[in-house]
């Protein structure tokens, strides 16, 4: 049976770069509630990165995302001078030398991936959004979270993406190929937000429209956490969900604001801003020996 | 950067002494008929001391802060949910109400036997809920007789004698009422005697709480639930307010010797609304990073009297004996507890959310406070009505503002893991560390 919400787990390094000739190897893992993310730095610059669904057991899935971001490198765990889990089983990660907020990590992310100018960084994560405010240096001033309610949440475009039997990656292009915005599911909870599509489809709704309507209530949802902590220029999207050309364009039109542009994949933040953390920390280790 | 001074500390010593007060009200409530005493049922808003004049005998069980001890019981709070759900209530009604009638639809009592029904019900209506509580109560236990006061009046810089008289004039109906269904005369001596304790405890409750400006604190907020919960109980008490005045003495003295409530204090902080109450651990987590939450006004205001003081801050409020009123009759009496409770600030809100906010940053200022943890409480529209102004408001006064959803008396609503991680950030932004 075909698994539309599974999307691709792969990793990645930079193969011109040579670890061993770096003084500082620092990594953050971010154990999320859908995937995980290790995150391998050589020198402040990013060389290393594995993104994969996380299981049921949190220390199991960091320690197989951080083996895999290492896979055919030469690194091995005792090569890297520390490590910073985040994400919600940032305390079970086995082989962290700490353990920092993903709201935090993803600011400091952010900062890194969207260059210091960002202020407002809008993080789309497997179960959870959340709105940061940062300074020029990628610290949290203020933040919010949504309510318990899983809408506007990977997760959600998943449940999604299996009803309609659309590829994950895809149903963000598709749900633009609509000649007019229907209006959005009323989506105050997956489950009733999917009886609802169910229903649209027998209406007779073609897969597009459906989709449209799904992405511009996660938009609209996503836009009123906006609203409470205020956009400001300029604006960044990591998580998941920032792949989702759907949602972010109808965002963008809501709030009148453009995302900023991703140099690398907008999963990794948390894991990025880890490893960021984690170079500070090892260097303050340092001087301080 | 945050001090890393270590303050002494150590427990109450009155703490025993309020346990024991709380203990007796639940068993004197249940006992009364085995003495030959009476029951009467209603809300801790109510006006408690006017079936004082009844007679020494005469024992209540204030519903909120019996739902919340069930609450606490996640076991029995559960079985009494969900007997409500089934006997087909709704389950966004008010928790606290939800979990009382539970009690009383499988006839358990908290701490054990059968539920014991009140003679008379004695209510007012503060919110939509408490208007309706004890009809349902009626539904459920029917032959109980009930009296409800309403008090929608609105707020205290807009009494005059008309809407006082209003007011009054109900209690006085209640009281020919009360002498009916119960068949005794009633005592205008106890009714006077009665006023004056509740003016006393409730101007000292409010000097405990001014003594928490202290820094380090005396007292955390946690401990404040388990003491202010008793003006709840019975608040025109005797025992209450003489427990009181101990209570002020020995934190008068805490902060003279800088005794802590959390030793390692750095970050002071007021949360809103009634907590999650079986999740109070929360309060402890918050002290692992030197954090101390100093009340709320909740804390402060349900039970509290205040008034502004000369100096412009907010002190406890004069009471009829220290201004020198002597109370003559009952008439006289009535005036006083009606006006006494009417300036309640808790009470202020259902009218507007400005003048909470007002209060909240009030509280924030003259409490030298680093941030706010509001509860966006599902379980009470009446305490949660224009609790997202109030953060607006807060953050416009400049304090930090952390909000998380959560439920006082339905753990279903309540998510133990993301609150923490909320925390975990809130108190990463302010620039706290675990210890």
């Amino acid at each position: 049976m075909t698994e539309y919400w599974r999307w691709k787990e792969y990793r990645w390094h930079d193969e011109e770069v040579d670890w061993r000739a770096g003084e500082l190897v620092t990594a953050g893992v971010d154990v999320g509630s859908v995937s995980s993310q290790a995150v391998v730095m050589v020198d402040g610059e990013l060389y290393a990165f594995s993104s994969m669904r996380t299981g049921s057991d949190s220390p199991e899935s960091a320690r197989k995302a951080m083996d895999w971001a290492m896979e055919g490198t030469g690194l091995t765990l005792d090569d890297v001078g520390f490590v910073v889990g985040t994400g919600y089983g940032r305390v079970n990660v086995p082989f962290s030398d700490k353990a920092i907020t993903e709201i935090a990590c993803h600011a400091r992310g952010a900062n890194y991936m969207y260059g210091p100018g960002v202020r407002t960084v809008l993080d789309m994560g497997g179960q959870d959004c959340k709105v940061i405010r940062c300074d020029e240096r990628g610290k949290v001033s203020a933040f919010v979270m949504n309510d318990k309610c899983a809408a506007g949440t990977g997760r959600g475009m998943e449940v999604f993406a299996d009803l309609l039997a659309i590829p994950i990656e895809e149903v963000g292009e598709l749900s633009l190929q609509v000649e007019e915005e229907p209006p959005p599911v009323s989506c105050t909870c997956v489950v009733f937000a999917k009886s609802e599509a169910t229903a649209l489809l027998r209406e007779g709704w073609p897969k597009s429209k459906v989709l449209a309507a799904y992405c511009s209530a996660m938009a609209h949802r996503v836009v009123t956490l906006l609203e409470q902590v205020g956009v400001e220029e300029e604006f960044a999207i990591t998580g998941g969900i920032a792949k989702n050309i759907g949602i972010v364009r109808r965002l963008e039109d809501e709030i009148g604001v453009k995302a900023q542009s991703a140099k690398y994949d907008t999963q990794i933040a948390g894991g990025l801003g880890g490893a960021l953390f984690a170079q500070s920390l090892l260097k303050k280790k340092l001087n301080a020996n | 950067m945050a001090s890393k001074q270590t303050y002494e500390t150590k427990p109450l010593e009155c703490w025993g002494k309020a346990k024991q007060i709380r203990q007796d009200f639940y068993r004197d409530y249940a006992e009364a008929h085995e003495k030959g005493g009476l029951r009467w049922a209603g809300g801790a808003w109510t006006f408690g001391a006017i079936p004082c004049g009844l007679g020494d005998d005469v024992y209540s069980l204030t519903s909120e802060p019996y739902a919340a001890s069930i609450a606490a019981d996640k076991e029995f709070s559960m079985r009494c949910l969900e007997a409500a759900e089934r006997a087909g209530y709704a389950r966004d009604l008010c928790s606290y109400m939800r979990n009382y009638w539970g009690s009383v639809i499988l006839d358990e009592y908290l701490w054990g036997g059968n539920f014991p029904k009140p003679d008379f019900i004695w209510q007012d209506h503060v919110c939509c809920s408490h208007a309706k509580w004890y009809q349902v109560v009626c539904d459920l236990e029917p032959g109980i007789p009930s009296f409800c006061i309403d008090v929608a009046v609105g707020p205290a810089g807009e009494l005059n004698d008309n809407r006082l008289d209003y007011v009054v004039g109900q209690m006085h109906d209640g009281i020919e009422w009360m002498e009916k269904v119960t068949g005794r005369e009633y005592d205008d001596e106890k009714l006077i005697e009665a006023v004056n304790q509740e003016c006393r405890s409730t101007s000292l409750w409010a000097e405990v709480c001014c003594l928490n400006k202290a820094i380090p604190a005396p007292l955390e907020e946690k401990t404040m639930f388990s003491l202010y919960v008793l003006g709840t109980l019975m608040k025109h008490s005797k025992a209450v307010a003489d427990f009181y005045e101990e209570l002020r003495d020995e934190v008068a003295e805490r902060v003279q010797s800088q005794i802590a409530a959390v030793p390692n204090e750095r970050c002071r902080l007021m949360s809103d609304t009634q907590p999650p109450w079986g999740f109070l651990g929360l309060f402890r987590y918050l002290e692992e990073y030197g954090a101390v939450s100093v009340g709320s006004l909740y804390t402060f205001g349900l039970i509290g009297m205040w008034e502004e003081m000369s100096d412009g801050s907010w002190g406890p409020r004069t009471t009829p004996q220290q201004a020198g009123i002597e109370i003559k009759d009952r008439d006289q009496a009535l005036h006083i507890l009606a006006e006494w409770n009417l300036h309640k600030p808790e009470w202020q809100h259902f009218y507007s959310p400005h003048l909470k906010t007002e209060m909240m940053v009030r509280i924030a200022r003259e409490w030298s406070l680093d941030g706010v943890l509001l509860h966006y409480n599902r379980g009470c529209e009446g305490l949660s009505l224009g609790i997202a102004e109030n953060r607006l408001g807060l953050i416009e006064a400049g304090y930090p503002v952390m909000t998380f959803e959560g439920n006082m008396g339905d753990e279903r609503e309540f998510d133990l893991a993301r609150t923490k991680a909320r925390i975990d950030t809130f108190m990463e932004t302010l620039g706290h560390a675990r210890s």
